[in-house]
């Protein structure tokens, strides 16, 4: 019962690396920070799933809630600040 | 817990998971900007939302699994917000869609290739 959830983080933390590629070696800015916001986006449940592993789910709940707006805000910001810019020449 | 209650559990979490990663695969393989942001705003909402509903049926029906729910809400709001402005970004900084040469050959041709890296060099951005 213990190890289910050692287990389910192990899991999601090898998904979580996939993206880290992207993030690498994007062709374009666009795809790194779109791989940036799914790593934190699927770093959310990892931390809820940290929660069931060490018994204090009440605390790790509020700092994925936390996690999740600061991710979201960072990914609008990022938005805006590339939608502002034009490509050259145009 | 009982053990149909995990059991039920366990299968949603396992379908959610599949789900998250089915959308990384999609954000490496997948040839374009465009067609990454398709795989990652909709499948990984979608598992994120099954790996939590799981993890509630483990809870049961306590306060934490109520905050549980709010973390479905707002990932199910927040989410393709996010992948959409960011998209939108790109539409408006001039980043060509891909598209499929005449006459086949491989699937990343070299007008994309080529279009996507000239549109979006971050010495320009």
């Amino acid at each position: 019962m213990d190890k289910y959830y050692i287990y389910l983080g192990v899991i999601l933390t090898v998904v979580i690396l996939i993206p880290l590629y992207r993030v690498l070696r994007g062709p374009t800015l666009f795809d790194r920070m779109l791989g940036a916001a799914a790593i934190g986006t699927k770093t959310m449940v990892l931390i809820v799933v940290i929660g069931f592993i060490f018994n204090r789910l009440d605390m790790f709940i509020d700092i994925t809630l936390a996690y999740a707006v600061l991710n979201f805000i960072g990914t609008i910001a990022v938005a805006r600040y590339l939608g502002a810019i034009r490509k050259r020449g145009k | 817990m009982t053990p149909l209650n995990f059991v039920v559990a366990n299968f949603i979490v396992s379908i959610g998971i599949f789900f998250l990663l089915v959308g990384s695969i999609g954000l490496i393989r997948l040839p374009d900007f465009y067609s990454r942001a398709h795989a990652v705003g909709k499948s990984d909402t979608l598992g994120i939302i099954l790996v939590v509903l799981g993890l509630i049926i483990h809870e049961g029906l306590t306060l934490n699994s109520v905050k549980l729910g709010l973390i479905i809400v707002f990932v199910g709001l927040t989410s393709p917000t996010a992948t959409h402005a960011l998209t939108k970004a790109a539409y408006r900084f001039g980043l060509r869609a891909w598209v499929r040469k005449d006459g086949g050959g491989d699937n990343r041709s070299e007008h994309a290739r080529g279009g996507a890296e000239d549109a979006g060099r971050e010495k320009e951005a």
